[in-house]
């Protein structure tokens, strides 16, 4: 079966802690996984197999139960954001002005999908919807670096100040 | 009782009927999908709709509840359409190479679509494409059949493993563990509840019916099978037999025609699996040892404690299951006995399980100096082997099994349903204890599907408190009592609901069936009526086991017995 490689899980020991108060919060109470989940997300910023696992474990939920929740939501995330936090914009303006090729340019570069983050940990693609900058169209952000009036030539002289 | 309409006819039925009850309680057929009783009633597919007067849209007749005065039509234009295009929707999306599957003629979405007469699919859609997941020992599951029913996930979770579920959204929603991982990565115990709910080909036993046809080709090899009780139970069903008619001689006849050297039968390593249990239980019970003494024969069972409840892999028997007793006994005693290189013989067993597949490749069990169970098939693949050997099953005559190996006792034969184990090694213990015959060897505090059955007999002047468990989740309850300080002296537990008549590997009884019938109680009856019509009831009185221990092993639980009849569990990783 496909397998994605994920950057390793550097979770600390406080992250944890803060974590297991949430749990013990919430646990015994219907429909605890959701609120979990989203704070789980705050504290770690991603929810890999490890926090979700702690969060099986805590609530007694299955596994599979959280999971299906996690990836059913997009506000739910299984990557972490990378170093470089990548967002195309794919509202209609830049849409149609060719937004779609400059992410499929960056997803092609990178070798991850959106939502995914390289393994190294620096880079992580996003694809948002309309950043209110279509006079720009089309656009992407950096961080807080805007890109604007691209091409699909853009793509990698943008990468090269982030290398 | 409630009145209401349906098509026009009163119907008179109890008070939390839903439609779907009342329509069949009178003879009305109303389509369904992923309705399965007791186990998955959610009214997602959408199949079952019918229209109620006054009501804005149509209702799913599977989870609407009667209500007095309610006028019903299941056949209205708009039911039949919006049910049809229902289907054309799921067929649009559904990997329709029927005359391949495993699942051809046999399938609830074929006979839809075949009932409501859908001779156009309107839809031709995008189609999603999803790898097979054939990493595990036993299942195999082909997603690009699934029409997410969801049947299976009900079936998991009323086993209480709850190892699987739907991920995703909208098109792009899959059953599926957790993070992508095979169910050979995930604490899935392999019962296969999961492939007798599916309506469809998404879930099948893994595909060992090539390397045991290759064995039977093979002139050099001497090929040996043997049979599980709950088969001759159930194997009748795929060639239209009513259900519950015992079918054991034209089983071994069939198995002789399919050119099988010896036809062994599994109850007399049953026997055994007493004579071993038993002896170990009366040694646990009288020395203080580790109570309560659960059995092990069900390897779903077996695996569910070494995932899920390791703490209590010292109180599993460590008897083997009767399955791999005849694999020892045959590459060492039987090889032997009969001049038989055991490296020409080639090991077969059916069984009505697909974790037997599982339970027949760990590697612990090759005391014979290789693997001691060279395939496992189910009762489903028997079938597809005798079907396509040209055997005309129904018409074949009542043969015999082999010797030395033939003669079992009915306490062999009602291994294959829940209580049974208890009731076997009760009528061994109770006279080895008491040293005198059991009078009425039918124990009937541990017969029936009730889902945790508990007694307190008295043996010998101490009370001796047995329970016996049937499906995982039931299990887990029966545990936990324990965990929380209740005592029992002995537990039989089996993974699948209603024991092996019931296994992952048994056929496969439709959702329309289940709901009329209730197939466990027939085939148990199959099983008890052998017990019943048996001279002998009891396991230490089959004259073969008695001779098998004075040429052999000496006498149960010996040094001998131990080194052959026994194994050791491995605790495993719950995620």
């Amino acid at each position: 079966m496909e397998k994605k490689t994920m950057p390793a899980f550097k979770g600390t020991k406080e992250q944890e802690e803060q974590l297991k108060e949430v749990i013990e919060s919430h646990k015994g109470q219907e429909g605890a996984a959701i609120p979990v989940l989203h704070k789980a997300q705050d504290i770690y910023g991603y929810l890999p197999i490890e926090v979700q696992t702690m969060i099986a474990e805590g609530l007694n939920v299955p596994l599979a139960e959280i999971y299906g929740i996690v990836t059913f939501y997009t506000q739910f995330s299984l990557y972490p954001k990378g170093q470089h936090q990548i967002s195309v914009c794919l509202g209609t303006a830049c849409y149609v002005k060719g937004s779609g090729d400059i992410l499929e340019k960056i997803k092609e570069r990178l070798g991850i999908d959106v939502g995914e983050c390289t393994p190294d940990g620096r880079f992580s693609i996003d694809a948002t919807r309309c950043i209110g900058a279509c006079g720009l169209a089309p656009v992407l952000t950096v961080n807080d670096d805007v890109y604007g009036r691209l091409t699909v030539d853009d793509v990698d002289d943008i990468f090269k100040k982030y290398e | 009782m409630v009145n209401l309409k349906i098509n026009g006819q009163d119907v008179s039925v109890p008070e939390g009927y839903t439609i779907l009850d009342a329509a069949r309680e009178v003879g009305i057929n109303i389509p369904t999908l992923c309705y399965l009783k007791d186990i998955n009633q959610i009214g997602a597919c959408r199949m079952c709709l019918v229209e109620v007067k006054g009501a804005r849209a149509l209702q799913a007749a599977c989870v609407y509840p009667v209500a007095e005065g309610i006028e019903v039509f299941t056949n209205s234009e708009k039911a039949r359409n919006a049910r049809r295009t229902t289907l054309e929707l799921i067929l649009s999306n559904h990997e329709r190479k029927c005359l391949t599957c495993i699942r051809n003629r046999n399938c609830e979405l074929q006979s839809l679509a075949e009932e409501l007469g859908v001779d156009n699919i309107r839809f031709e859609g995008e189609n999603t494409k999803y790898e097979i997941d054939d990493e595990s020992t036993s299942l195999v599951r082909d997603n690009n059949k699934c029409i997410l029913c969801r049947r299976c996930i009900a079936a998991c979770d009323n086993q209480g493993i709850s190892i699987i579920s739907c991920v995703n959204r909208g098109f792009s929603t899959e059953v599926a563990a957790s993070f992508g991982k095979s169910m050979a990565e995930v604490g899935c115990i392999y019962c296969g509840q999961c492939i007798v709910s599916c309506p469809v080909g998404a879930l099948y036993e893994k595909n060992d019916i090539p390397k045991v046809q290759r064995a039977i080709d093979d002139p050099e090899k001497h090929v040996v099978v043997q049979t599980a009780p709950a088969v001759r139970a159930a194997l009748g069903e795929e060639f239209g037999l009513p259900m519950g008619t015992p079918v054991t001689g034209k089983m071994v006849a069939a198995l002789r025609r399919l050119g099988f050297d010896k036809v062994f039968d599994t109850d007399t390593a049953a026997d055994v699996t007493i004579m071993e249990e038993g002896t170990e239980f009366i040694q646990r019970f009288t020395n203080q040892g580790k109570l309560p003494l659960i059995t092990s024969c069900s390897p779903g069972w077996v695996k569910y404690c070494e995932h899920y409840y390791p703490e209590f892999i010292d109180n599993l028997s460590t008897a083997k299951s009767p399955m791999e007793i005849f694999g020892a006994i045959i590459k060492s005693y039987y090889a032997e006995k009969s001049g038989i290189d055991k490296d020409n013989i080639y090991s077969v067993a059916i069984m009505p399980c697909t974790s037997k597949k599982f339970e027949a490749a760990r590697p612990e069990h090759s005391s014979s100096g290789s693997q001691d169970i060279d395939a496992s098939l189910t009762t489903r693949e028997l079938a597809r082997m005798i079907k396509q050997a040209g055997i005309n099953f129904a018409e074949l005559p009542d043969e015999e099994f082999d010797q030395p190996f033939g003669i079992a006792t009915g306490a062999g034969v009602i291994f294959g349903t829940t209580g049974g184990v208890m009731e076997a090694a009760i009528r061994t213990v109770y006279e080895i204890l008491e040293k005198k015959p059991l009078e009425n060897v039918n124990i009937k505090e541990v017969r029936g599907l009730e889902g945790i059955k508990e007694a307190t007999l008295k043996i010998a002047g101490k009370d001796v408190k047995i329970a016996v468990a049937h499906g995982t989740k039931n299990a887990s309850i029966l545990l936990e009592k324990v965990k929380a300080g209740e005592h029992y002296d002995f537990i039989e537990i089996m993974a699948c609901p209603g024991g092996c008549i019931n296994g992952g590997g048994q056929p496969i009884v439709d959702s329309k069936t289940r709901a009329k019938v209730n197939f466990k109680d027939e085939r148990a009856k199959a099983l008890y009526s052998e017990d019943e019509a048996s001279t002998i009831r009891k396991s230490h009185e089959n004259p073969y086991v008695q001779a098998l221990y004075k040429e052999y092993f000496g006498e149960p639980c010996s040094h001998k017995a131990h080194e052959l009849l026994h194994t050791h569990y491995t605790k495993r990783p719950k995620y």
